[in-house]
């Protein structure tokens, strides 16, 4: 099948729409970067002022690893609408331009191109997810400097260790490729249903708000079904900033509050990715091309 | 040897029959033209030949393989320009041949896609986007693609289309020399029925997704009977006499015009009638042409 993947990735890479979600995410990291750095300073105050009176920070709060989880909480609600331009047209964009036609007429079966196609975008995904690490990461880290993370939480703060920060941040790229090969799934599936490439994004875009929404809302109606909803978990890459204290209320280095709730999470998401893949594969294979 | 064999093929969309149990069989060698009008059947037939349509009943054999069990073994000896010539436009016509070369279980070399690029004409615009073609370029690019691996079998579904006269004279050549000269097994529909008549060795006529004749070219044209065309001057009093004579039984409905089958030999005698009965007459025209053959079969008496 590796020709085929090479086949659909070289297609990727020589269509001008890919390089949207790219120049995307550069544009909005560099002047969110620019901001900070400009006025930066007032930012921090503005964050601290509740917690001015009871608590002194020493160190430099806005450092790269603060302006990262900044970007992350940004940036990570909006990328699965850069995704969702790609993998949503992935079989429906041929559909459109005919040449489903060209490849389905090939030896390799409907299965295999369908699989190859996911296995593209899903690269796809992990580059511009690669890319949005290095762009928030490594270059916030390069323009602010490194310390201590320090978080305000809704009714608590975190202060990681400047050397128990790197890691947390892998692993939550790790998890939000889950996220985004979810995305990706579903677009796919929204995908094998249309014969337009219009449809399909509009259609991946709006299940995703639809869903957002009601995770979020607090309805106990709403609230038999959050457990199952992919749109619940996708967000969870914020459980590897939250940290074990000991007995004395001090951080445990190295520790994870939660890692229930993430293996939990990376379950329901990767159910949701074989759901929707395979639900691709069994409408591909029945589907009369016609186009 | 038969190279494709379809025996009751039926497709239905809800209601529809669109092909309607089709049998027919093509031997090794021959150019198989498939005639028929517009929504006839023919294109949905030729995608369940390429397995991109499911039958709703019927077998198709290909190569003396069942198409459903061995459709990846089958369709490896298959070339195949199915309708419009749909490509990538952001790609080249060089990408696009590299690309499909990858897809063969047999080495596709560099030479051979420049000899296939060639032999469609296409050498010179090889590296530009084929955002930048016309319709005749992108359709021999669709054709380049299908002989790129050298296919026993090649299946070409509307192939003139959007060719300028030049361009449908050498695709005519192409396909007359694929079978001649190389030996292949070629099936081409077409609407432009003159087309067929020039290149198939064997016709199917199909209508409304029934087989309505079958056999070789030079028997189907019966060099006994012609249809005649009839231009006066008043079309309506003219058909009205010709009601009322003993050609009320050759006349052919046609939307357009007025038409009649008849025996050759009786042109004559027709010619004397419409003088004799008044009838102000601009022109009598013999049509011999497969053409005639396929409108008399595929009208409405």
């Amino acid at each position: 099948m590796w020709p085929i993947i090479q086949i659909e990735l070289f297609k990727i890479y020589k269509r001008p729409r890919t390089y949207i979600a790219f120049g995307a995410i550069a544009a909005l990291i560099l002047v969110i970067q620019m901001g900070l750095k400009i006025d930066g300073e007032a930012y921090a105050a503005f964050l601290m002022k509740d917690i001015n009176d009871t608590l002194t920070v020493d160190g430099k709060v806005l450092n790269g690893y603060l302006i990262c989880y900044i970007l992350l909480q940004l940036l990570l609600v909006h990328v699965p609408l850069l995704v969702a331009l790609i993998a949503a047209d992935m079989l429906s964009g041929e559909a459109n331009l005919g040449t489903l036609r060209l490849l389905f007429t090939t030896p390799y079966s409907r299965t295999q191109w369908v699989l190859a196609k996911f296995v593209a975008a899903s690269i796809y995904t992990i580059l511009l997810l690669i890319w949005l690490a290095f762009l928030a990461l490594f270059v916030s880290m390069w323009v602010f400097g490194r310390d201590d993370l320090f978080l305000m939480k809704s009714n608590y703060v975190v202060l990681i260790q400047e050397q128990d920060v790197f890691w947390r941040y892998l692993g939550a790229f790790v998890f939000a490729s889950f996220s985004l090969l979810t995305v990706a799934a579903l677009g796919f599936l929204m995908s094998s249903l249309a014969n337009n490439s219009i449809g399909p994004i509009v259609a991946t875009i709006s299940a995703i708000v639809f869903f957002t929404i009601l995770s979020t809302l607090n309805i106990p109606l709403f609230n038999v079904v959050k457990p199952y909803l992919f749109t619940t978990h996708m967000n969870n890459w914020k459980e590897f900033f939250d940290i074990q204290v000991n007995e004395s209320n001090d951080a445990i280095t190295g520790s994870i509050l939660n890692v229930a709730k993430i293996k939990n999470s990376m379950m329901v998401l990767t159910v949701h990715i074989g759901l929707f893949v395979g639900a691709s594969v069994w409408i591909m294979k029945k589907k009369d091309i016609l186009s | 040897m038969s190279v494709i064999k379809v025996q009751s093929l039926s497709k239905n969309f809800g209601a529809l029959k669109a092909v309607d149990q089709l049998s027919f069989e093509v031997e090794a060698g021959q150019v198989y033209g498939f005639l028929g009008q517009n929504g006839s059947g023919k294109s949905t037939t030729i995608r369940m030949l390429l397995s991109l349509i499911h039958p709703s009943e019927g077998q198709i054999e290909i190569f003396g393989q069942s198409l459903t069990n061995n459709r990846s073994a089958i369709l490896e000896q298959v070339g195949a320009v199915i309708e419009r010539p749909d490509l990538y436009p952001y790609l080249t016509a060089q990408e696009h041949l590299t690309l499909f070369a990858k897809l063969r279980k047999q080495k596709i070399s560099a030479s051979k896609i420049e000899a296939t690029l060639s032999q469609v004409g296409l050498l010179a615009r090889a590296n530009d986007k084929v955002q930048t073609y016309s319709l005749g370029m992108k359709q021999r690019l669709g054709i380049g693609i299908a002989l790129l691996h050298d296919p026993a079998l090649i299946i070409l579904d509307e192939p003139t289309n959007g060719l300028d006269p030049q361009g449908i004279a050498d695709i005519r050549q192409l396909i007359k020399s694929l079978s001649k000269d190389q030996g292949k097994t070629v099936l081409v529909s077409s609407h432009l029925l003159s087309e067929i008549e020039q290149i198939a060795t064997h016709i199917l006529i199909i209508h409304q997704g029934k087989k309505m004749a079958e056999g070789p070219t030079s028997s189907l044209l019966d060099p006994n009977k012609t249809i005649v065309q009839i231009k006066t001057l008043d079309d309506l009093d003219a058909k009205q006499k010709l009601m009322d004579s003993v050609y009320r039984s050759n006349i052919l409905e046609r939307s357009e015009g007025l038409y009649l089958s008849i025996p050759k030999l009786e042109i004559p005698a027709l010619n004397t009638f419409l003088v004799a009965s008044n009838i102000a007459l601009l022109s009598l025209e013999s049509k011999n042409s497969l053409e005639d053959y396929f409108l008399q079969l595929t009208s409405t008496y």
